[in-house]
């Protein structure tokens, strides 16, 4: 994994400090050269890993890297499933059904019904788990998806409900039909990291808020701090600056202190500002990438 | 929790799309124990027992007479709810109930009155008192930081209905659809929060864009007891927001408010009675510092917060507290108020240009927006309508 990864919140209107700062950025996005333009200046400052949600406009850009495989060559997805207003977006628009058969993978619908059918019949979620996720991956079909991601509004409700064997059919699905690495995001990696040991999900990576206000850590500082020194994965942190509300320098030299780190993800809209960022950190580490 | 106490026996009844939610929620905290869940659909009960090993039932009364509880979540569709609720309350269980409380204020009075005589911890789930700028809001407000306040703004916007295509139940008035329910009850809880109960309310309406039957779309002016006036101004029609906002706007003899879910942003004005840590002229404050760490996080800390504020309660036996029957019920009341103010209102609105075959709204349907819902309460959700706060 590179050490630095791009995130995408600013490409699509989510800033967790200001709703007029989330919609001048919906707005300046809203064309893919605008954001184009910005995972350029990403890519040529070496920050080539896009950590992104599976959003349509995703699947622009997919479309956009497909075509220029030169300029390309390094430039890797990590795509964070699902993007869940488009399904609920779906249902309010299609129902259950239509939003099921908007989704249905490329490979026909005879496969798609059977292990979604069967699955349903048998109360059984890996057919209609393995289902969505092939949904989920095919605009990244022919691209570089070394890691998969389930986003932390699913990794933490399946966490809560205790719903712990889906971790386990997601990971060895993205294992076997792409070559992946599963990652997970969440809310409360104390909470998770000893569940998904438990699934023998060996090595898992594990994305989280690391931040040195505590934003959206919860079970508290204390507890990450512990989980990170004490347990076996590979940890990614987002949310480093708490969206700003920690200034940039004592942000990054507090998250780089600390231990068994590998990544950070962070979002920026300006060259000055990736640029800015990727130097602040290779003042702390090695920006080679980690090899797992 | 003391070493000696137990964990609050709590069972979940009905696993929609707020059902779901609110059990994973309970099932992490350490002092609650998932008892049992309830659901209609067999699908959902067989897929919970068998993942999670959760004992379900598929008749609620049932259930409350087997299972040895202490209190009870109810997530089932609005008009169930004040039945739900009383019969919990009969069997001497404490009740968090999902918003709005009842479709009848007879009902909310009565439930209230009941739980009281019973001395029973109730809440209703109006999460956004436990939004941090929200709260900071009733804090400026009872430190009398912006004067006398004038005049308020509660709004609430959203993508939700989009279209003409009425396929689904939100489109259909007996399954429980309409904007003033889901979406207005937001603003007008903060609203009765903020300044207690309506006295009166005017120039009401409720307005269908896209449904053929509930209203899309819910404005108002609304009285209150201390002189202070507020107009609702809510549109579940649109689509230039990505999700659900709520915000509030409020004006006073010595300044301004303005909150959503992120920040607050205060105007105070030269003889304003400057609360600690603010200054004359603008202030800025973010979720991000008004908004303290929960135990275990899914969607928002406001969701958590509350279901944590209810076993708080619950374990110590208070019946004081955030939310509890009596506040949702002046909600339930205004509510009421808004729906009697609409249909006395003349019949002005012009058919809806884009709505299909049934065309223009009849008035009679807008004017009652009831909520016959025929289906089974616990028609599944798929979990992934759950909205999603990206993390980084």
């Amino acid at each position: 994994m590179d050490r630095l990864l791009f995130g995408d919140n600013q490409f699509f209107g989510v800033n967790h400090m200001s709703e007029e700062k989330a919609r001048a950025q919906a707005m300046r996005f809203q064309s893919v050269d605008a954001v184009m333009g910005v995972l350029d200046a990403a890519y040529d400052a070496g920050v080539r890993t896009f950590m992104c949600t599976t959003h349509d406009r995703v699947g622009e850009i997919a479309d956009r890297v497909r075509l220029d495989r030169e300029r390309y060559a390094d430039f890797a997805f990590y795509p964070c499933m699902p993007y869940a207003h488009k399904y609920a977006n779906a249902v309010t628009e299609d129902g259950m059904l239509g939003a099921v058969k908007r989704f249905l993978p490329g490979e026909g619908l005879m496969n798609a019904a059977i292990r979604g059918g069967s699955s349903m019949a048998r109360k059984d979620i890996d057919g209609i788990t393995t289902l969505l996720i092939d949904a989920e991956m095919k605009m990244f079909q022919g691209l570089r998806t070394p890691v998969v991601f389930l986003q932390n509004v699913i990794v933490d409700l399946l966490l809560g409900l205790g719903f712990n064997a889906a971790f386990r059919v997601f990971a060895d699905h993205v294992r076997e039909r792409y070559g992946a690495e599963p990652g997970f995001i969440t809310m409360n990696l104390p909470a998770l990291v000893p569940v998904l040991e438990a699934q023998g999900i060996e090595d898992p990576i594990v994305c989280s808020n690391i931040n040195k206000l505590g934003f959206r850590m919860s079970g508290g500082v204390a507890a990450y701090e512990r989980t990170l020194r004490e347990h076996r994965f590979r940890a990614i942190a987002m949310s480093v600056f708490a969206s700003g509300a920690i200034p940039a320098e004592e942000a990054i030299e507090w998250v780089c202190a600390q231990p068994n780190l590998e990544s950070i993800v962070f979002g920026a809209s300006s060259e000055r500002n990736i640029r800015q960022t990727r130097d602040l950190v290779a003042r702390h580490w090695d920006l080679q990438p980690v090899l797992a | 929790m003391t070493s000696t106490s137990r964990a609050t026996r709590i069972a979940v009844a009905g696993i929609g799309k707020m059902g779901l939610s609110h059990l994973a929620i309970v099932n992490a905290q350490p002092d609650l124990e998932v008892a049992a869940v309830c659901d209609a659909s067999g699908m959902v009960r067989g897929v919970l027992e068998k993942y999670t090993g959760v004992v379900t039932y598929d008749d609620y009364d049932r259930m409350l007479r087997e299972v040895e509880l202490d209190a009870v979540l109810i997530a089932t569709p609005s008009r169930t709810h004040a039945s739900m609720v009383r019969t919990a309350l009969e069997r001497g269980l404490h009740v968090f109930c999902e918003k709005p409380f009842t479709l009848a204020v007879q009902d909310a009075t009565e439930l209230t009155a009941l739980a009281r005589s019973k001395g029973l911890v109730t809440q209703v789930g109006y999460h956004n008192r436990f939004v941090g700028p929200f709260a900071e809001v009733k804090r400026l407000l009872d430190a009398g930081a912006i004067g006398t306040v004038t005049h308020a703004l509660g709004e609430a916007y959203g993508p939700v209905v989009l279209k003409p295509k009425g396929g689904t139940w939100r489109s259909r008035k007996e399954e429980g659809g309409g904007a003033l329910y889901d979406y207005a009850a937001h603003p007008l809880n903060l609203l009765n929060w903020y300044f207690g109960g309506a006295t009166s309310v005017g120039g009401t309406v409720l307005r269908p864009i896209f449904s053929r039957e509930t209203d899309d779309e819910v404005h108002s002016t609304i009285h209150f007891a201390g002189g202070e006036s507020a107009n609702i101004s809510v549109n579940w029609s649109d689509e230039s927001h990505r999700k659900m906002t709520t915000r509030m706007t409020i004006w006073g003899t010595a300044g301004r408010i303005f909150a959503d879910r992120q920040e607050i942003q205060v105007f105070l004005r030269d003889g304003a009675a400057v609360p600690e840590g603010y200054e004359r002229g603008w202030n800025v404050r973010y979720g991000t510092e008004l908004t303290g760490g929960v135990g275990f996080y899914l969607r928002g800390e406001e969701y958590s917060a509350q279901i944590e504020h209810f076993a708080e309660r619950v374990r110590e036996g208070r019946t004081d507290g955030v939310n509890g029957f009596e506040s949702a019920a002046e909600t339930d009341r205004v509510i009421a108020m808004l729906i009697a103010d609409a249909a006395t209102a003349a019949p002005t609105l012009a058919p809806t240009p884009t709505a299909t075959p049934m065309a223009g709204p009849r008035h009679a349907e807008v004017r009652r927006p009831r909520r016959r819902v025929r289906f089974p309460w616990g028609v599944p959700q798929p979990a992934v309508q759950l909205e999603l706060r990206e993390g980084s």
